[in-house]
Protein backbone atom coordinates (compact mmCIF):
# COMPACT_ATOMS: atom_id res chain seq x y z
CA UNK A 1 0.00 0.00 0.00
CA UNK A 2 1.83 3.17 -1.34
CA UNK A 3 1.17 5.81 1.57
CA UNK A 4 -0.59 3.16 4.11
CA UNK A 5 -0.14 6.07 6.98
CA UNK A 6 -1.80 8.63 5.12
CA UNK A 7 -4.89 6.68 4.13
CA UNK A 8 -4.73 5.64 8.03
CA UNK A 9 -4.83 9.09 9.54
CA UNK A 10 -7.40 10.29 7.29
CA UNK A 11 -9.84 7.24 8.67
CA UNK A 12 -8.98 8.09 11.17
CA UNK A 13 -10.00 11.65 11.50
CA UNK A 14 -13.13 10.65 9.45
CA UNK A 15 -14.58 8.46 11.75
CA UNK A 16 -13.56 11.01 14.98
CA UNK A 17 -15.56 13.48 13.06
CA UNK A 18 -18.53 11.33 12.10
CA UNK A 19 -18.87 9.78 15.67
CA UNK A 20 -18.26 13.72 17.65
CA UNK A 21 -22.13 13.71 18.05
CA UNK A 22 -21.84 11.23 20.00
CA UNK A 23 -18.61 11.36 22.17
CA UNK A 24 -19.28 15.05 22.83
CA UNK A 25 -22.56 14.08 24.55
CA UNK A 26 -21.15 11.26 26.96
CA UNK A 27 -20.87 12.45 30.10
CA UNK A 28 -23.75 14.99 29.41
CA UNK A 29 -27.11 14.99 31.31
CA UNK A 30 -30.24 14.03 28.79
CA UNK A 31 -33.05 16.52 29.98
CA UNK A 32 -36.28 15.56 28.49
CA UNK A 33 -38.45 18.02 27.87
CA UNK A 34 -41.80 18.03 29.94
CA UNK A 35 -44.03 20.49 28.80
CA UNK A 36 -45.94 21.55 32.02
CA UNK A 37 -49.97 21.64 31.76
CA UNK A 38 -50.29 22.91 34.88
CA UNK A 39 -52.45 26.46 34.29
CA UNK A 40 -55.31 27.79 36.31
CA UNK A 41 -57.82 27.10 33.06
CA UNK A 42 -56.58 23.32 32.39
CA UNK A 43 -56.60 22.90 36.65
CA UNK A 44 -60.44 23.52 36.51
CA UNK A 45 -61.14 21.20 34.01
CA UNK A 46 -62.80 17.79 35.31
CA UNK A 47 -61.38 15.64 32.76
CA UNK A 48 -58.30 17.15 31.14
CA UNK A 49 -58.24 16.54 27.47
CA UNK A 50 -57.25 19.12 24.98
CA UNK A 51 -59.44 19.47 21.88
CA UNK A 52 -58.12 15.79 20.41
CA UNK A 53 -56.19 13.11 21.54
CA UNK A 54 -53.01 13.65 23.42
CA UNK A 55 -51.23 11.69 21.00
CA UNK A 56 -52.90 13.40 17.89
CA UNK A 57 -52.08 16.92 19.31
CA UNK A 58 -48.66 16.28 19.94
CA UNK A 59 -48.23 14.53 16.09
CA UNK A 60 -50.24 17.01 13.83
CA UNK A 61 -50.29 20.50 16.05
CA UNK A 62 -48.82 22.44 13.81
CA UNK A 63 -50.97 20.93 10.69
CA UNK A 64 -53.87 21.52 12.79
CA UNK A 65 -52.91 24.95 12.93
CA UNK A 66 -51.85 25.42 9.47
CA UNK A 67 -55.48 24.35 8.63
CA UNK A 68 -56.91 26.54 11.06
CA UNK A 69 -55.51 29.53 9.59
CA UNK A 70 -56.89 29.04 6.03
CA UNK A 71 -60.38 28.00 7.42
CA UNK A 72 -60.80 30.98 9.50
CA UNK A 73 -58.69 33.55 7.48
CA UNK A 74 -59.80 32.16 3.96
CA UNK A 75 -63.02 30.50 4.40
CA UNK A 76 -64.59 32.51 7.35
CA UNK A 77 -65.20 29.22 8.88
CA UNK A 78 -64.55 29.70 12.70
CA UNK A 79 -65.81 26.82 14.11
CA UNK A 80 -63.86 23.72 14.75
CA UNK A 81 -66.18 20.54 16.37
CA UNK A 82 -64.04 17.90 17.51
CA UNK A 83 -64.04 14.53 17.21
CA UNK A 84 -66.01 13.46 20.07
CA UNK A 85 -68.52 16.58 19.00
CA UNK A 86 -67.43 19.21 20.94
CA UNK A 87 -67.83 22.64 19.08
CA UNK A 88 -64.56 25.02 19.57
CA UNK A 89 -63.61 28.73 17.90
CA UNK A 90 -60.60 28.07 15.87
CA UNK A 91 -58.28 30.80 17.08
CA UNK A 92 -54.72 30.49 18.54
CA UNK A 93 -55.08 33.40 20.97
CA UNK A 94 -58.45 33.16 22.06
CA UNK A 95 -58.47 28.87 22.27
CA UNK A 96 -55.53 27.82 22.53
CA UNK A 97 -53.71 29.78 24.47
CA UNK A 98 -56.62 30.33 26.69
CA UNK A 99 -55.78 26.80 28.34
CA UNK A 100 -52.09 26.74 27.74
CA UNK A 101 -51.72 30.35 29.24
CA UNK A 102 -47.95 28.98 30.25
CA UNK A 103 -46.40 29.89 26.62
CA UNK A 104 -42.35 29.55 28.23
CA UNK A 105 -43.36 26.23 30.08
CA UNK A 106 -45.66 24.54 27.36
CA UNK A 107 -44.97 25.38 23.53
CA UNK A 108 -40.84 26.44 23.90
CA UNK A 109 -40.26 23.50 26.69
CA UNK A 110 -40.07 21.04 22.84
CA UNK A 111 -39.65 23.89 20.50
CA UNK A 112 -36.46 24.64 21.89
CA UNK A 113 -35.44 21.34 22.88
CA UNK A 114 -35.70 20.27 18.83
CA UNK A 115 -34.33 23.73 17.81
CA UNK A 116 -37.76 24.35 15.70
CA UNK A 117 -38.72 28.47 16.10
CA UNK A 118 -42.58 29.04 14.99
CA UNK A 119 -42.92 32.30 14.03
CA UNK A 120 -46.77 32.37 15.26
CA UNK A 121 -45.05 35.14 18.12
CA UNK A 122 -44.27 37.75 15.54
CA UNK A 123 -47.98 38.90 15.23
CA UNK A 124 -49.71 36.67 18.03
CA UNK A 125 -49.67 37.70 21.38
CA UNK A 126 -48.68 35.54 23.72
CA UNK A 127 -50.49 35.42 27.49
CA UNK A 128 -49.63 37.84 30.36
CA UNK A 129 -46.21 37.18 30.86
CA UNK A 130 -43.96 38.89 28.65
CA UNK A 131 -46.83 39.35 25.98
CA UNK A 132 -45.30 43.11 25.43
CA UNK A 133 -42.05 43.05 23.32
CA UNK B 1 -66.57 -17.96 -28.30
CA UNK B 2 -67.50 -13.93 -27.37
CA UNK B 3 -67.78 -11.82 -30.01
CA UNK B 4 -66.37 -8.70 -30.31
CA UNK B 5 -69.90 -6.43 -30.01
CA UNK B 6 -70.58 -8.83 -27.04
CA UNK B 7 -67.60 -8.10 -25.39
CA UNK B 8 -67.42 -4.30 -25.42
CA UNK B 9 -71.46 -4.55 -24.56
CA UNK B 10 -70.30 -6.52 -21.76
CA UNK B 11 -67.82 -4.69 -20.28
CA UNK B 12 -69.60 -1.06 -21.23
CA UNK B 13 -72.20 -2.25 -18.46
CA UNK B 14 -69.46 -3.38 -15.81
CA UNK B 15 -68.10 -0.44 -15.98
CA UNK B 16 -71.30 1.07 -14.84
CA UNK B 17 -72.03 -1.03 -12.45
CA UNK B 18 -68.60 -0.03 -11.38
CA UNK B 19 -69.37 4.17 -11.17
CA UNK B 20 -72.62 3.23 -9.49
CA UNK B 21 -71.47 1.27 -6.92
CA UNK B 22 -68.11 3.84 -5.80
CA UNK B 23 -70.93 6.43 -5.52
CA UNK B 24 -73.37 4.71 -3.28
CA UNK B 25 -70.44 3.41 -1.44
CA UNK B 26 -69.82 7.17 -0.63
CA UNK B 27 -73.01 7.87 -0.22
CA UNK B 28 -73.88 5.30 2.39
CA UNK B 29 -70.31 6.37 4.61
CA UNK B 30 -70.45 8.13 7.55
CA UNK B 31 -68.71 11.41 7.94
CA UNK B 32 -65.92 10.83 10.35
CA UNK B 33 -63.79 13.07 12.49
CA UNK B 34 -63.43 16.26 12.85
CA UNK B 35 -65.40 18.65 11.09
CA UNK B 36 -64.91 22.90 10.33
CA UNK B 37 -68.00 24.78 9.75
CA UNK B 38 -68.85 28.13 10.00
CA UNK B 39 -70.82 29.89 13.05
CA UNK B 40 -74.60 29.79 13.12
CA UNK B 41 -74.68 33.16 13.86
CA UNK B 42 -72.54 34.79 11.31
CA UNK B 43 -74.08 37.44 9.65
CA UNK B 44 -75.06 36.30 5.95
CA UNK B 45 -74.48 38.73 2.69
CA UNK B 46 -73.64 38.71 -0.91
CA UNK B 47 -71.99 41.63 -0.87
CA UNK B 48 -71.11 43.72 2.26
CA UNK B 49 -71.36 47.33 1.58
CA UNK B 50 -70.97 50.56 3.57
CA UNK B 51 -72.86 53.88 3.65
CA UNK B 52 -70.97 56.69 5.32
CA UNK B 53 -73.87 59.22 6.26
CA UNK B 54 -71.09 62.58 6.24
CA UNK B 55 -73.88 64.81 7.36
CA UNK B 56 -73.88 63.57 10.63
CA UNK B 57 -70.30 63.50 11.57
CA UNK B 58 -69.59 67.36 12.53
CA UNK B 59 -67.23 67.39 15.50
CA UNK B 60 -63.87 65.71 15.54
CA UNK B 61 -64.83 63.96 18.46
CA UNK B 62 -67.18 62.02 16.31
CA UNK B 63 -64.34 61.25 14.11
CA UNK B 64 -61.90 60.40 16.87
CA UNK B 65 -64.62 58.13 18.52
CA UNK B 66 -64.91 55.38 15.36
CA UNK B 67 -60.98 55.69 14.66
CA UNK B 68 -59.92 54.52 17.83
CA UNK B 69 -62.80 52.16 18.18
CA UNK B 70 -61.33 50.08 15.05
CA UNK B 71 -57.34 51.05 15.39
CA UNK B 72 -57.84 50.07 19.48
CA UNK B 73 -59.44 46.88 18.69
CA UNK B 74 -56.73 46.00 15.47
CA UNK B 75 -53.47 47.13 17.39
CA UNK B 76 -53.06 49.56 14.28
CA UNK B 77 -49.70 51.00 15.38
CA UNK B 78 -49.70 54.67 16.43
CA UNK B 79 -46.59 56.55 14.33
CA UNK B 80 -46.67 60.43 13.73
CA UNK B 81 -43.94 60.36 10.76
CA UNK B 82 -46.63 60.18 7.64
CA UNK B 83 -43.85 58.13 5.90
CA UNK B 84 -44.16 55.28 8.18
CA UNK B 85 -47.75 55.70 9.43
CA UNK B 86 -50.31 52.74 9.65
CA UNK B 87 -54.15 53.55 9.46
CA UNK B 88 -57.22 51.54 8.81
CA UNK B 89 -59.44 54.20 8.63
CA UNK B 90 -58.55 58.14 8.65
CA UNK B 91 -59.93 61.45 7.99
CA UNK B 92 -59.41 63.21 4.44
CA UNK B 93 -61.20 66.58 3.25
CA UNK B 94 -63.17 66.87 0.19
CA UNK B 95 -60.67 68.11 -2.43
CA UNK B 96 -58.70 65.15 -1.21
CA UNK B 97 -61.16 62.47 -1.07
CA UNK B 98 -62.65 62.83 -4.09
CA UNK B 99 -60.36 64.36 -7.16
CA UNK B 100 -61.27 64.60 -10.59
CA UNK B 101 -64.96 64.57 -9.23
CA UNK B 102 -64.63 67.10 -6.84
CA UNK B 103 -67.22 69.40 -7.97
CA UNK B 104 -65.55 72.92 -7.43
CA UNK B 105 -68.72 74.65 -6.98
CA UNK B 106 -70.91 72.68 -4.54
CA UNK B 107 -71.49 74.32 -1.41
CA UNK B 108 -69.43 76.01 1.27
CA UNK B 109 -70.63 73.58 4.11
CA UNK B 110 -69.82 70.14 1.93
CA UNK B 111 -66.58 71.62 0.74
CA UNK B 112 -65.57 72.28 4.58
CA UNK B 113 -66.51 68.75 5.63
CA UNK B 114 -64.23 65.88 6.57
CA UNK B 115 -64.71 62.50 5.67
CA UNK B 116 -64.04 59.12 6.81
CA UNK B 117 -61.62 57.24 4.83
CA UNK B 118 -60.93 53.14 4.75
CA UNK B 119 -60.42 50.10 2.47
CA UNK B 120 -63.31 50.34 -0.19
CA UNK B 121 -63.51 47.22 -0.39
CA UNK B 122 -63.72 47.58 -4.86
CA UNK B 123 -66.09 44.70 -6.25
CA UNK B 124 -63.11 44.83 -8.95
CA UNK B 125 -60.23 45.08 -6.36
CA UNK B 126 -56.92 46.12 -8.18
CA UNK B 127 -54.60 45.05 -4.80
CA UNK B 128 -56.17 41.28 -5.16
CA UNK B 129 -55.04 41.56 -8.47
CA UNK B 130 -51.18 42.51 -8.45
CA UNK B 131 -50.50 40.14 -5.49
CA UNK B 132 -48.21 37.84 -6.51
CA UNK B 133 -49.04 35.45 -3.56
CA UNK B 134 -52.40 35.86 -3.21
CA UNK B 135 -52.01 36.90 0.00
CA UNK B 136 -54.69 39.58 -0.78
CA UNK B 137 -58.21 38.09 -1.81
CA UNK B 138 -61.97 38.49 -2.61
CA UNK B 139 -64.02 35.93 0.35
CA UNK B 140 -67.13 35.54 -1.19
CA UNK B 141 -69.18 37.76 0.37
CA UNK B 142 -67.09 40.69 -1.27
CA UNK B 143 -64.36 41.46 1.60
CA UNK B 144 -60.96 41.92 0.26
CA UNK B 145 -59.50 39.87 2.58
CA UNK B 146 -55.75 40.16 3.75
CA UNK B 147 -53.24 36.88 4.92
CA UNK B 148 -50.90 37.96 7.32
CA UNK B 149 -49.62 34.57 7.03
CA UNK B 150 -48.71 34.99 3.64
CA UNK B 151 -47.71 38.92 2.71
CA UNK B 152 -44.10 38.91 1.84
CA UNK B 153 -44.16 42.46 1.71
CA UNK B 154 -43.69 43.50 -1.74
CA UNK B 155 -45.95 46.55 -1.65
CA UNK B 156 -47.48 45.96 -5.22
CA UNK B 157 -50.53 45.87 -3.62
CA UNK B 158 -50.06 49.44 -2.33
CA UNK B 159 -48.73 50.68 -6.20
CA UNK B 160 -52.64 48.89 -7.21
CA UNK B 161 -54.58 50.27 -4.53
CA UNK B 162 -55.69 54.22 -5.64
CA UNK B 163 -56.92 54.51 -2.22
CA UNK B 164 -54.03 54.21 -0.14
CA UNK B 165 -55.77 52.18 1.81
CA UNK B 166 -52.85 50.07 2.12
CA UNK B 167 -50.02 50.55 4.54
CA UNK B 168 -46.52 48.82 4.74
CA UNK B 169 -45.18 48.28 8.52
CA UNK B 170 -42.00 50.33 8.07
CA UNK B 171 -41.24 50.13 12.19
CA UNK B 172 -41.88 47.03 13.97
CA UNK B 173 -45.80 47.74 15.01
CA UNK B 174 -45.56 46.25 18.51
CA UNK B 175 -42.90 49.34 19.66
CA UNK B 176 -45.90 51.94 18.71
CA UNK B 177 -49.47 49.79 20.19
CA UNK B 178 -50.23 51.46 23.33
CA UNK B 179 -52.24 49.31 24.95
CA UNK B 180 -52.33 45.66 23.14
CA UNK B 181 -56.02 44.36 22.62
CA UNK B 182 -55.45 40.61 23.36
CA UNK B 183 -58.22 39.22 21.44
CA UNK B 184 -56.73 40.27 18.15
CA UNK B 185 -52.79 39.50 16.79
CA UNK B 186 -50.81 42.37 15.85
CA UNK B 187 -48.47 42.24 12.44
CA UNK B 188 -45.02 41.56 11.84
CA UNK B 189 -42.26 43.80 10.41
CA UNK B 190 -42.83 43.94 7.19
CA UNK B 191 -45.73 43.13 5.75
CA UNK B 192 -49.18 45.23 4.05
CA UNK B 193 -51.91 45.92 6.35
CA UNK B 194 -55.69 47.71 5.79
CA UNK B 195 -59.04 47.38 6.91
CA UNK B 196 -60.82 44.23 6.93
CA UNK B 197 -64.40 45.28 7.17
CA UNK B 198 -63.86 43.31 10.49
CA UNK B 199 -64.44 40.25 8.82
CA UNK B 200 -63.65 38.25 11.91
CA UNK B 201 -66.63 40.24 13.77
CA UNK B 202 -68.92 39.68 10.87
CA UNK B 203 -68.40 35.85 11.20
CA UNK B 204 -69.53 35.67 14.78
CA UNK B 205 -72.52 37.89 13.81
CA UNK B 206 -71.34 41.01 14.78
CA UNK B 207 -71.23 44.62 13.27
CA UNK B 208 -68.06 46.14 12.30
CA UNK B 209 -66.41 48.60 15.25
CA UNK B 210 -66.88 51.69 13.18
CA UNK B 211 -70.44 50.88 12.34
CA UNK B 212 -70.87 49.93 16.43
CA UNK B 213 -69.18 53.61 17.56
CA UNK B 214 -70.68 55.54 14.82
CA UNK B 215 -74.54 55.10 16.31
CA UNK B 216 -75.89 55.24 13.42
CA UNK B 217 -73.76 57.30 11.54
CA UNK B 218 -72.35 54.79 9.61
CA UNK B 219 -75.00 52.17 7.96
CA UNK B 220 -73.49 48.83 6.93
CA UNK B 221 -75.57 45.79 4.97
CA UNK B 222 -75.91 43.62 1.78
CA UNK B 223 -75.81 45.68 -1.25
CA UNK B 224 -77.08 42.56 -2.88
CA UNK B 225 -80.50 42.24 -0.83
CA UNK B 226 -83.01 45.00 -2.45
CA UNK B 227 -84.75 44.88 0.95
CA UNK B 228 -81.46 45.93 3.10
CA UNK B 229 -81.67 48.33 5.26
CA UNK B 230 -77.94 50.03 2.86
CA UNK B 231 -80.20 49.87 0.16
CA UNK B 232 -82.69 52.14 1.21
CA UNK B 233 -80.32 54.86 2.25
CA UNK B 234 -78.14 54.89 -0.93
CA UNK B 235 -82.09 54.89 -2.78
CA UNK B 236 -82.97 57.66 -0.81
CA UNK B 237 -79.93 59.80 -0.25
CA UNK B 238 -77.60 61.48 -2.57
CA UNK B 239 -74.60 59.88 -3.02
CA UNK B 240 -70.87 59.83 -4.01
CA UNK B 241 -68.01 57.01 -4.49
CA UNK B 242 -64.49 57.68 -4.63
CA UNK B 243 -62.48 57.39 -7.86
CA UNK B 244 -65.60 55.79 -9.41
CA UNK B 245 -64.08 56.25 -12.79
CA UNK B 246 -61.58 53.99 -12.44
CA UNK B 247 -63.63 50.91 -12.67
CA UNK B 248 -62.78 49.45 -8.99
CA UNK B 249 -66.56 49.81 -8.01
CA UNK B 250 -66.02 50.90 -4.23
CA UNK B 251 -68.53 49.52 -2.19
CA UNK B 252 -67.97 52.24 0.47
CA UNK B 253 -70.97 55.00 -0.16
CA UNK B 254 -70.61 58.44 1.14
CA UNK B 255 -74.45 60.38 1.94
CA UNK B 256 -73.58 64.28 0.89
Amino acid sequence: MYDGWKIILGLVVFVIIVTLPFTMSIGRDYVKPQPSIDTPEIQKMEKKQCIESKQYMRETHIKLLYSWKDYASREGKRVYIASDGKEYTISLQNTCMKCHSNKEKFCDECHNYVSVKPYCWDCHIEPKVGGLK
Amino acid sequence: MITRRDFLKISAFASLIGLGGSLSIEALEKKQGPQVLKDLKALKGKRWAMAIDTRKFKTQEDFDKVIKACHKAHNVPEIINPLHEVKWIWTEDYEHSFPGTAEHYISKEVKERKFLLLCNHCDNAPCTRVCPVKATFKREDGITMQDMHRCIGCKFCMAGCPYGARNYNFLPPRDYIKELNPEYPTRMLGVVEKCTFCNERIDRGLLPYCVEASEGKIIFGDLYDPNSEIRKVLAENIIIRRKVELGTQPMVFYII
